[in-house]
């Protein structure tokens, strides 16, 4: 039971370590647009680029 | 011509049966476009190549827009997209306006340049869904000379920087336009800074909230479980201390904004929701932590930290119905005018970016239209509305030499001006004012729940000490808790919260339709309507007449009198002058010069060519009594040609002879019949008033099944229809458009001016509908009719709610954390419910293509 005197604090520290993990990330901005990301990251164009010349000509 | 049609009709049939038979089309009977879903009318007309099959688009512009993603190699977009593209009305035209963003000094309104490198954030209209913004960005970052580019859909914002020595920003703006998207300027603000400072900070309060609430459940939970003594005192004691140390941020910061509500509520001696809330947290934190500190007596934390964030999050539904509000408003006003007609002394006037305009420089505006940059009036007295400025609804009076604010409307003759300051310290100044007035505008129903509140709270104030004296008196212990419980699970919610909201998601519904409510209480008064009243020009009708016939009365030639009636008609706004001077311009006729114009609302316009006195208007505004009598007895009907034509005459006179007689031929909107047909069906009396002769009239309102029509009203008798029905206890709801229905549209009890309308009238109804669709109007009615239900479903929810909880909690039936969490649970009911009105627009839009 007195390991308790040890994981109550640590679990207090814990908390203040994931919020102040949160407040950088939200003060970089990443909670403001959840969605196109996601697309971004699927929708990544890797095939070789032959639309910007066909565009051109 | 025809055979490939053909061919292409037979193929489409084909890939129609294919479509519908893999589920790809809600309605398999028509074709749907394949870029945006709107129904294809001509198949075969316009086609474009995907991927080696023909596919079908229903315009030309769908059709470019098309090609152009495909010719990039992007068409993975349409495998990528859940939702049809934003229809295009016509190709994108690459030689446009963009071009004025180059100029330096526009560009320095809202373009930053750094280590070389140009940067901005525009506005983006067109995106649909993330295939979208990923499709702008590909197309955008395939550019030369772009460094970054970011789509964000969620605020509907791309950010850009470029190398400007490699592209200009028109080029880019050109390329979006290509692909579908509609690039915009806007200032980049304090405004937009402020917004996003303000989501981050509510994130944050939200989350502190959230995770000081789990885990102090967490320490909570073994003293609820545990029978009395079991937990020795130091290990309870312990999960305390960790409790307080994790409910401090919590009350302290999280809860911070209830508190300061609190206070400020206390300042104006008005209290509202945060008053009970804030004194329920404060008497339990403040309880608990004396508990805390002696060993002895009861604790709440878990009960404050899970009430703080309930309730922020109820709250966060609330700002994001506000958020989305304010975004379109931003929209609009990225629309303000941004060219002038810049005088210069011996040489006609010149159209330059309003930007450009230096301070002492003089300009013209002509009737109706807004006043781009503060300036002072050149030479005569003049009208204004600047009820978008400063929210005084009646016309103001300046002398010569008056400043005029940026953003006034010009209500009389045209006129000129000397500019003030620079453009970029009027838009600004615009923009912030009307989210400002929209923001604060106060609608009777909001005053009214707000006075409900107020009182609502006084005797939940009172009710709680009295509870907790009783409570005293029978068993000293019990006394907080109850008193606590009863502050807690009252919820003035659907009062204070939920009625805002959804009047404000109303709105922001209402706003990404194009439909804008310029006055609180519209939404309010069209679901109360009982009486419409429509204006025909422009309204029932497309008003983009045109010129159909000239018959010559006097001596000029046609050409001649053409072009005398467009130089009278030269700063109109009325469609009918713009036709007129569209027909000039097509007779391709040197412009003569009017002076001292001066618009007779409703009859005509008159002024000096070379000295001699021109009217154009009404038979009896244009000619004298006598000219009228003789051309009575000669003047044959127009021939009534075309069964879908209405026409319209306007008569051209000097010095009281008249010259011509201009026909005019308008066409009916297709959706017309369909929007009245609704509105009779719901019980409504539909009258159409309008300034032209009866036999136009008749013929709408028989061919539209209208009983009551009223020809040849001028704008003061459709004001004295109005009020007379208004006199009979109806209620009326006007629908116009240009400036001879600003008096009906201001006397209706609430009123929409429908799109293409002017300036003027965009600001003198209750609503302004940007897009140029008709039924818009039933589609607004519908929408009020659904804020009033959800409004009283909430108001009925809160009653019945506070009837049962309040006598609970009193009696202590009710334990705190019980009263928080159906507290909390009453108010996300509630804000849930009024977000039922944010349409997000991938819904409407899909309603639309469907409906469409």
């Amino acid at each position: 039971m007195e390991a308790l005197f040890l994981l109550i604090p640590l679990s207090v520290l814990i908390i203040a370590a994931a919020t102040w993990l949160f407040l950088r990330m939200a003060d970089q901005g990443q909670f403001e647009d959840l969605e196109s990301p996601g697309h971004q990251i699927i929708a990544d164009d890797d095939r070789p680029q032959a639309g910007p010349d066909l565009n051109r000509q | 011509m025809s055979p490939p049609g053909l061919a292409s009709a037979v193929g489409t049939r084909a890939l129609e049966r294919l479509d519908a038979s893999l589920g790809m089309q809600a309605k398999p009977a028509t074709l749907a476009c394949h870029h945006c879903g709107l129904p294809v009318s001509e198949p075969g007309r316009w086609t474009v190549s995907v991927e080696g099959r023909e596919r079908e688009t229903c315009c030309a512009g769908c059709q470019a827009v098309a090609a152009a993603i495909t010719d990039s190699g992007l068409q993975d977009y349409y495998r990528a997209r859940d939702l049809p593209a934003a229809p295009q009305s016509e190709p994108h035209d690459s030689s446009g306006r963009s071009a004025l963003y180059d100029d330096p000094d526009v560009a320095a309104r809202f373009v930053r340049t750094e280590a070389g490198l140009c940067e901005t954030t525009l506005l983006v209209d067109g995106l649909r869904c993330g295939a979208c913004s990923w499709l702008l960005e590909q197309a955008l970052a395939r550019a030369p000379g772009i460094v970054e580019c970011s789509v964000n859909l969620a605020s509907e914002r791309t950010n850009l920087r470029w190398d400007p020595a490699q592209v200009r920003l028109s080029e880019l703006i050109d390329t979006a336009g290509r692909f579908g998207f509609t690039l915009q300027p806007f200032d980049a603000s304090q405004r937009e800074t402020q917004l996003r400072e303000s989501a981050r900070t509510r994130l944050r309060r939200l989350f502190v909230a959230g995770i000081g609430m789990m885990q102090v459940m967490m320490y909570a939970f073994p003293a609820y479980i545990a029978a009395e003594g079991d937990i020795e005192p130091v290990y309870a004691s312990l999960m305390r201390w960790a409790s307080f140390f994790l409910t401090l941020p919590v009350v302290l910061y999280s809860a911070s904004p209830i508190f300061r509500g609190a206070w400020l509520e206390w300042r104006r001696r008005s209290p509202g929701m945060d008053t009970p809330v804030a004194i329920g947290i404060g008497a339990a934190f403040a309880a608990s932590v004396w508990a805390t500190v002696n060993a002895h007596g009861e604790v709440w934390f878990d009960t404050v930290t899970m009430f703080v964030f309930l309730l922020l999050g109820a709250r966060h539904l609330e700002w994001l119905a506000r958020l989305r509000a304010s975004r379109a408003i931003d929209a609009l006003a990225a629309a303000t005018p941004q060219s002038v007609l810049k005088v210069i002394d011996g040489a006609p006037p010149q159209t330059i970016a309003a930007a450009r305009l230096q301070p002492g420089e003089r300009f013209l505006v002509g009737t109706g239209e807004a006043v781009a940059v503060d300036a002072a009036l050149s030479r005569s007295a003049g009208t204004f509305d600047v009820s978008l400025l400063t929210g005084e609804s009646r016309p103001v009076n300046y002398a010569a030499g008056d400043r005029i604010p940026g953003g006034a409307i010009n209500l009389g003759a045209p006129a000129e001006f000397t500019s003030l300051a620079r453009q970029g310290d009027s838009t600004l100044s615009t923009i912030t004012r009307l989210a400002s007035r929209a923001a604060a505008a106060r609608p009777p129903l909001l005053t009214f729940t707000e006075t409900v509140a107020r009182g609502f709270t006084i005797g939940l104030l009172v009710l709680a000490a009295l509870v907790w004296l009783i409570w005293h008196q029978i068993d000293p212990a019990a006394a907080w808790p109850i008193a606590i419980a009863v502050l807690v699970v009252s919820c003035p919610c659907a009062l204070s919260l939920a009625t805002p909201a959804a009047l404000a998601a109303a709105s922001a519904t209402a706003l990404g339709r194009g439909m804008i409510a310029t006055r609180g209480d519209a939404l309010e008064a069209i679901a109360q309507s009982t009486d419409v009243v429509f204006d025909k020009t422009g309204t029932l009708t497309r008003g983009e007449p045109t010129v159909t016939g000239v018959a010559l009365l006097g001596a000029l030639d046609r050409a001649a009198c053409l072009d005398m009636a467009a130089a009278l008609e030269a700063s109109s706004t009325h469609p009918l002058g713009r036709a007129i001077v569209a027909a000039a311009r097509a007779e391709g006729r040197s412009h003569a010069v009017a002076a001292s114009l001066s618009t007779v609302p409703g009859e005509g316009v008159e002024g000096l060519i070379n000295g001699r006195s021109y009217r154009l208007g009404q038979a009896r505004f244009a000619m004298s009594e006598a000219a009228r009598a003789l051309q009575a007895a000669s003047c044959d009907p127009p021939e009534a040609a075309d069964h879908d034509s209405l026409y319209s005459e306007v008569w051209l006179s000097q010095d009281g002879l008249p010259l011509a007689r201009i026909t005019l031929a308008d066409t009916l909107r297709d959706e017309a019949p369909g929007v009245i047909a609704a509105l009779r069906a719901a019980g409504l009396a539909v009258h159409l008033v309008s300034g032209d002769r009866g036999k136009v009239v008749h013929a709408l309102a028989d061919r539209l099944g209208i009983a009551s029509r009223h020809p040849e009203a001028s704008p003061a008798n459709k004001l004295v229809f109005v009020q007379a029905l208004q006199a009979q206890g109806r209620r009326v709801l006007a629908v116009g458009d240009g400036i001879n229905d600003a008096p009906l549209l201001a006397g209706a009890n609430v009123s929409i001016a429908m799109g293409c309308a002017s300036t003027l009238a965009r600001t003198s109804a209750s609503v302004a509908l940007l897009g140029n669709r008709l039924d818009d109007v039933t589609a607004l009615r519908s929408l009020a009719l659904r804020t009033r239900r959800i409004t009283s479903q909430n108001l009925g929810w809160a009653l019945a709610y506070n009837i049962v909880a309040i006598p609970a909690a009193a009696f202590g039936w009710i334990a705190p954390w019980v009263a928080a969490l159906g507290m909390s649970a009453s108010s996300i009911l509630v804000a849930g419910n009024a977000l039922r009105l944010l349409e997000y627009r991938r819904r409407s839009t899909r309603l639309s293509s469907e409906a469409g």
